[in-house]
Formats: C-alpha cells, structure tokens, sequence
C-alpha cells in the first residue's frame, strides 16, 4: 500500500485507515449488543407457546446443517478475498467476493424456504410469543446477511471497475469483518434457538 | 489484517481457524443429531462448543489478540461484552423473577 507513497503520507493514510476500522468496529459492538438484546427477548419469549407449535415441532436438522455449512464455508471463502485484495490480485478478490455472496445467497434461500413454510402453515410471527421473538431474531440476522450479499456484489461491480484500490481494500475489510461477525451471531442462534429444540 | 508478509492467498491463520471452527459446529451438532449423551450433558456441549467457537472466529478471523496493536479495539470489545452480560443477564434475572411473582 505504501510502495509509491512517501513515509510520511503513509503514516497518515494507515492512521486514517485506522480511524476508519476502529469507527466500523464500534458499529459492529453495537450491532452485538442488539442482537443481544433480542436473544434476551427471545430466551424469555421461548416458553411462551400458547397454543402454536413447539420449535421441536417445527425445526428440521437436516436444514439447519446445510445453513450453517454454508455460512461457515463463506466466511473462508470472504477471508480469501480479503487476502487477495491485500496482494493486490484484483480477480480473485473478485471470484472469492461472489463465491461468499452465491453462499450467503444459499443460505437466504434456505431461510426464506424455511421461514415462509412457518408462515403459510399458518406458523407465522403472530401465533406465539415464542414464534414471534424467533422471527424477530433470525430475520434480523437474515437481514444483515442481505445487506452484506447486496454490499459484497457492489464490490465486486466496483472491483471490475477500478482494480484493487486502497479505496476498496478498505471497504472489503469492513465486509470482511461485517461477515465474520454475522457467522459469530450464527453460532448464538443455532446454539440457542435451534439445537436445545431439536434436542428435546 | 496479516503481519506476516507471506503472498499466499489463504493464511496459516484461515486454515487453522476454519479447521476448528468446523470440528466445534460438527461436535454439537452431531451431538444432538445422535442423540448419544443426556440432554444436560448435550446442552453443556452445545454452551462450550459456541463460546469456543466464537472465541475461535474472533482470533482467526476478526484478528483480536490479547497483546494487540489495536488495544482500542479490544477495550470496546470487552466493553461490548460487559454490556451483553448485564443486559442479557439482567432481563433473564428480572423477568423470570417477575413471571414466578405472578404465579407462572
């Protein structure tokens, strides 16, 4: 990054650069904390079936499996782009970028299936307290998956566009820790809502 | 992201990262898919395979190390989880005990 720039100006442009990641890392805190607060939400939700379906009723393993080897596989697939955009290899920042977004797209597909299914079995957010904190939560992590796909493709538009600049070297490293996180909140909604229902 | 001044496109770091990440999602799972151990025993390795797991993302991937060049980071992340514990805490702690007042 600092090959042509003076000593000085690099200094500079890796302080900004800097101020710029730790500024999106508060964001992703913040981010946590109301994922936070919407897995409390649902953990005191939980028992309140009234007369809907148990989640050991509705969830199926099989899918849940293929949701998560998907994610997991894309955060690889998002940290290899990264890496190549570091090297300055524009293509294979732009191949890995649109490998992660097909997978994070898989897994919206799944989702969707799974979560429209809920809905015209007539499961929908409004059947239980218990339906409804589930909906809340995982759509919102479905959400930033959609927005880090949408954010992942502009990218990639952008990439074909200027080459690998430290512009977007920057904004994939923000995708890049964006993603790493939603796979982080992952593991919270399979190891809280999904696996102790199936269990049971 | 990367100190080290390698040029191949997947770092040691990735690999070691993925490679535990994905022994940690198939332990739980598998777990609960046999069905071998009693529930208790399956919830405790569930709880301990996602705290790992997630303690695994964030050095592999999300680059956080204790002795860090970016300790602003690391302050705002344990501020973050500090913020996480009282909150979640807090709300189960209190409304469990509000539910068991009203006869629940």
């Amino acid at each position: 990054m600092s090959s042509e720039a003076t000593n000085n100006s690099a200094e500079i442009f890796s302080h900004h650069e800097d101020e710029v990641q730790l500024g999106f890392w508060l964001f992703l805190m913040s981010d946590a904390v109301l994922f936070g607060l919407l897995f409390a939400t649902y953990a005191i939700m939980a028992g309140n079936i009234a007369e809907g379906p148990t989640g050991t009723e509705i969830f199926d393993l099989f899918n849940l499996s293929l949701q998560t080897a998907l994610l997991l596989v894309s955060t690889l697939t998002i940290a290899i782009a990264s890496r190549h955009a570091m090297l300055g290899n524009t293509k294979g920042a732009m191949f890995w970028l649109l490998a992660s977004c097909v997978l994070g797209a898989g897994f919206i597909a799944l989702e969707l299936n799974e979560l429209g299914g809920l809905v015209l079995a007539g499961n929908g957010p409004g059947r239980s307290g218990f339906l409804s904190a589930f909906f809340t939560l995982v759509s919102m992590h479905g959400l930033h998956v959609s927005a880090g796909i949408i954010w992942g493709v502009t990218l990639v538009l952008q990439l074909s566009r200027e080459g690998v600049s430290s512009r977007l070297l920057s904004r994939i490293m923000r995708l890049t820790y964006f993603w790493h996180f939603l796979d982080i909140v992952w593991i919270g909604v399979y190891s809280t809502i999904y696996l102790p229902w199936i269990m049971a | 992201m990367n100190s080290k001044p390698t040029t191949s496109a997947v770092t040691p770091a990735h690999i070691t990262g993925f490679v535990l990440a994905v022994l940690l999602t198939a332990i739980p799972f598998t777990a609960v898919g046999l069905n071998l151990l009693a529930p208790q025993t399956t919830i405790l390795v569930i709880a301990i395979t996602a705290v790992v797991q997630i303690i695994v993302h964030l050095r592999f991937f999300l680059d956080i190390r204790i002795k860090s060049d970016r300790p602003r980071a690391n302050i705002s992340l344990v501020f973050a989880v500090v913020l996480l514990f009282i909150m979640i805490g807090g709300t189960i702690w209190i409304m469990t005990d509000l539910a068991f007042r009203m006869g629940h």
